[in-house]
């Protein structure tokens, strides 16, 4: 079952086209990690999610229902974290906790909240003035795990977090995966995609470029080998799916897209493989291929008119 | 669907309460305590009758007009008619300054802050946050209306009854619930929470404005401006209370009209165009003195703009003023002015007052900016490159310093243009300038406390403006209500020497800016001492 569907949608702020055709699936009970460069839309996608802004054009739904139409009866099966989290200065974290609870109609089960605080470390009898960046995230974190969600939708949730914390985020949201509970995660920190996610999804430019299991992609990639042969290695720069060739005393480097791999492989072993290394890409080439690509300009503009 | 365009809104009402429960009963209080306080001191005021209908004459003049509303009832000037002629238009200034501040605080604020984002993402209403926001705002103007109402009565002065005192608190409830309305439509045209409050701010002078034009010449005028509108009531005389049903309704339309933009927009959006800007930045916008100007330039432009406004609107008084002098050959004997000078010559000084006072409002906003910056986190780029604390804090100093004799040179002009327009016997240019620019020592205290409160005590910066409020107070109403000389005393205003009418004293003049500049260089001091909060 569909948990959050997106078909075409479309939010454009004046003439900026923030958001174009975005299709975007996350299914019952499973982690998906939403990543892309700065400017992306990974934002304005979740606050179109959250009913906050309107789209311009296109279809959003959770739970099967409308998000802009029943905002109000989702949002007591969503919890939301924001990347830059401002509270009421004059007011306490505990009351600020208490306060987002009981604004989503919750109460939190038994000592969940008081579990929560006690492993986050939060000290909830503090003014939200006094808090450190990521004390005033905790704060957040903390009410969104305390109520009961069916939804998590986590914007950048541990900016500002130290790793111990990051860590006991990693085990609240490994917690409500147990539960069955749907986790929409975006985030810069790709080993904490790479550790939580079962799917991710793309964005570049406004536009999904990419979605599946990190197999699925890590397929789409390029591995590096280097290759010993017996013979002189030939043709090799003329087989599809080969680039970057070069040679290294005796041995030849290249880059393999993933799909072409078997071909490549059957090409080489007719020299004689002496010796055959092949490094996985990581989840940085990964990532690092598709926000590069031919789109990277509009980051780049995008920095300069923001000021 | 409407249910659900207001859910939550009980409970967000409660968090404001919370949120705010020491301002808004500080609010509450001061308007209740000044109303009366006024009252009361009225007992023992202006003993006789004849004194009384001295005074019910000097109110017929123009310039009272302008600066009060139209007399009412002065045939028989007992202490109802008094209070409400003298107190209500100040008093609903404040409820509306009230309003706009809390209204803003709770609406664009937030919404700039990210906070309405975070209620937002929970089961709450579009339009909760402005629903919650004027059920409170409702209930605190109602709240200023039945106290100030039943306290008048109580203070137990014959003409100050019950009927009156009720409708004299329902007229500041009403105006201040206008100003609620106004604020909240800002809110959603606007895309800044400082755009707002300049927006709303500028309703409400050139509402005060427009009544003073429309007291003084056409009674149309003053029917538009919401502060016009509300002396209509003539409380304590006649009783209308059309004037507050009418401010009500227009409330509402303002209201209803703020709840439909706020759900045509998305959050953060405004409806007032935002132009792109310059891709690099401007020689002079390179210094931190660039920067203050250039974080302000709008303020200063509007400011600039008002401040020769409200000089043309006082100046244009002038020559009603003078055809009401020689009208009155009786009141020039009841008042028995110098023979040098004339009557009109003394109002000017009472204008002066005034318009000082005003102009001391843009300088301490420029001022009070740095504090702005420091509570925002903003300082600290500054502070963290080449630039030292004394830099930071002298660049919005000197443009606090410059600010005021714009504005004070900038109304006097108007004053003076205008006036010489419609008088028949025009006033020398310099001897208005000089009855201007002596304020500005007092001025300069005004800002050398705000430096002082900056670098020294800057959690209590804020007072600076109830110090203002205070000094208004006594300045404004202290000659008609005759407060003690040491009461004005506590102000820098009260020291300044009345020109024309007094003599221009270098000494006092001296003193005062003596004063200033320790302040300032206490400031100084202190500021480079502190820590910088962020
Ligand atoms: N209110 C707005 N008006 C105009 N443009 C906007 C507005 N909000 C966002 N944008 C633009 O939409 C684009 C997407 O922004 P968004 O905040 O969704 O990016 P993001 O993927 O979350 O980036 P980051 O990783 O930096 O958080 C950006 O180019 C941004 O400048
Ligand atoms: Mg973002």
């Amino acid at each position: 079952m569909k948990v959050i569907e997106t078909n075409g949608l479309t939010k454009r702020f004046g003439k900026f086209t923030a958001l174009n055709g975005v299709n975007l699936n996350v299914e019952q009970g499973e982690v998906y990690g939403f990543i892309g460069p700065n400017g992306a839309g990974k934002s304005t996608t979740i606050r179109v999610l959250l009913g906050i802004l309107k789209a311009t054009e296109g279809k959003a739904s959770i739970f099967g229902q409308d998000v802009w139409k029943n905002a109000v009866e989702l949002h007591k099966r969503i919890a939301y974290v924001p990347g830059d989290v401002n509270l009421w200065p004059n007011l306490t974290g505990g009351e600020v906790i208490d306060l987002m609870l009981s604004l989503r109609g919750k109460k939190a089960a038994g000592n969940r909240r008081e579990e929560l605080i006690e492993r986050f470390k939060l000290d909830p009898s503090k003014k939200c003035r006094t808090y450190s960046k990521g004390n005033r995230q905790k704060v957040a974190l903390v009410s969104a795990f305390a109520g009961e969600a069916d939804l998590f939708i986590l914007d950048e949730p541990t900016s500002g977090l130290d790793p111990l914390m990051e860590r006991v985020f990693q085990e609240c949201v490994a917690e409500v995966k147990a539960e069955g509970k749907t986790v929409l995660l975006s985030s810069h920190i790709l080993s904490e995609v790479e550790r939580l996610c079962d799917r991710v999804g793309i964005i570049r430019g406004g536009e999904m470029i990419e979605s599946g299991t990190l197999d699925d992609l890590r397929h789409l990639t390029r591995t590096s080998m280097l290759v010993k042969t017996k013979e002189p290695l030939e043709g090799l720069k003329d087989l599809p799916g080969v680039h970057d060739v070069k040679q290294e005393d005796g041995a030849v480097s290249f880059q393999a897209d993933g799909e072409k791999m078997d071909g490549i492989i059957r090409h080489v072993s007719r020299f004689g493989v002496v010796k055959l290394e092949s490094a996985p890409p990581t989840l940085e080439d990964l990532f690092m291929r598709h926000y590069e690509g031919t789109g990277g300009e509009e980051a780049d503009t995008d920095g300069r008119t923001t000021v | 669907m409407a249910e659900r365009l207001f859910s939550g809104t009980g409970r967000l009402s409660r968090l404001f309460i919370r949120r705010d429960r020491l301002r808004l009963s500080i609010w509450i209080t001061a308007i209740v305590l000044l109303n009366v306080s006024t009252a009361a001191s009225f007992t023992g005021l202006y003993m006789s009758e004849e004194e009384k209908q001295a005074m019910a004459g000097t109110m017929e003049n123009p310039a009272m007009t302008a600066m009060l509303g139209p007399g009412y009832g002065l045939e028989n000037y007992h202490e109802g008619a008094m209070m409400a002629h003298q107190m209500l238009l100040f008093m609903a200034v404040v409820t509306a300054i009230m309003n706009i501040l809390l209204v803003v605080r709770h609406t664009r604020a937030d919404e700039e802050e990210g906070r309405v984002e975070l209620i937002r993402s929970l089961p709450v209403g579009r339009l909760s946050t402005l629903a919650s926001t004027l059920v409170v705002m409702t209930v605190v103007n109602t709240a200023v209306a039945l106290l100030t109402g039943v306290g008048l009565a109580v203070v137990g002065i014959e003409s100050i009854d019950f009927a009156g005192s009720l409708l004299f608190g329902a007229a500041l409830g009403a105006a201040g619930l206008f100003f609620a309305g106004v604020t909240a439509l800002f809110a959603q045209l606007s895309e800044s929470s400082r755009g707002t409050v300049g927006l709303s701010f500028a309703v409400l002078g050139g509402a005060y404005i427009l009544r003073a034009i429309g007291d003084v010449s056409s009674e149309g005028l003053s029917l538009v401006s919401p502060l016009g509108l509300i002396l209509r009531t003539e409380a304590y005389v006649n009783n209308y209370w059309w004037p507050v049903f009418v401010t009500i309704g227009i409330a509402g339309v303002l209201l209803v009209l703020a709840f439909y933009l706020n759900l045509r927009r998305d959050l953060e959006a405004g409806f007032l165009p935002s132009r792109p800007g310059k891709k690099q930045a401007s020689a002079f916008l390179k210094s931190p003195f660039g920067l203050s100007v250039r974080l302000q330039r709008t303020a200063l432009i509007s400011w600039a703009v008002g401040m020769v406004v409200l000089g043309v609107s006082y100046g244009s008084v002038l020559g009603d003023l003078e055809a009401f002098f020689e009208a009155s050959e009786m009141m020039r004997e009841i008042l028995a002015p110098d023979a040098a000078l004339s009557l009109t010559e003394q109002y000017l000084t009472m204008l002066m007052a005034v318009i000082a006072m005003i102009c001391t409002v843009p300088p301490l906003m420029m001022m009070l900016k740095l504090k702005g910056e420091e509570k925002k986190g903003r300082i600290d780029h500054l502070l963290t490159r080449v630039v030292s604390r004394g830099r930071t804090m002298g660049s919005y100093f000197l443009l606090a310093m410059i600010t005021s004799a714009l504005m004070l040179f900038l109304a006097v002009s108007g004053l003076w243009a205008a006036a010489a327009g419609v008088m028949d016997d025009p006033m020398a240019f310099s001897m208005v300038f000089e009855a201007a620019m002596v304020y500005l020592p007092a001025v300069w205290i005004m800002i050398g406390a705000a430096v002082f409160l900056i670098g020294v005590l800057p959690k209590f910066s804020g007072f600076i403006w109830a110090y203002l409020g205070y000094t208004f107070l006594v300045v404004y109403l202290g000659e008609l209500l005759q407060f003690p000389e040491w009461l004005k005393n506590l102000s820098p205003f009260g020291y300044v020497p009345q020109v024309p009418v007094e003599e221009l004293s270098f000494t006092v003049l001296a003193v005062l800016t003596l004063v200033a500049a320790v302040l300032v260089i206490a400031g100084f001091t202190g500021y480079r001492r502190r820590d910088i909060a962020g």
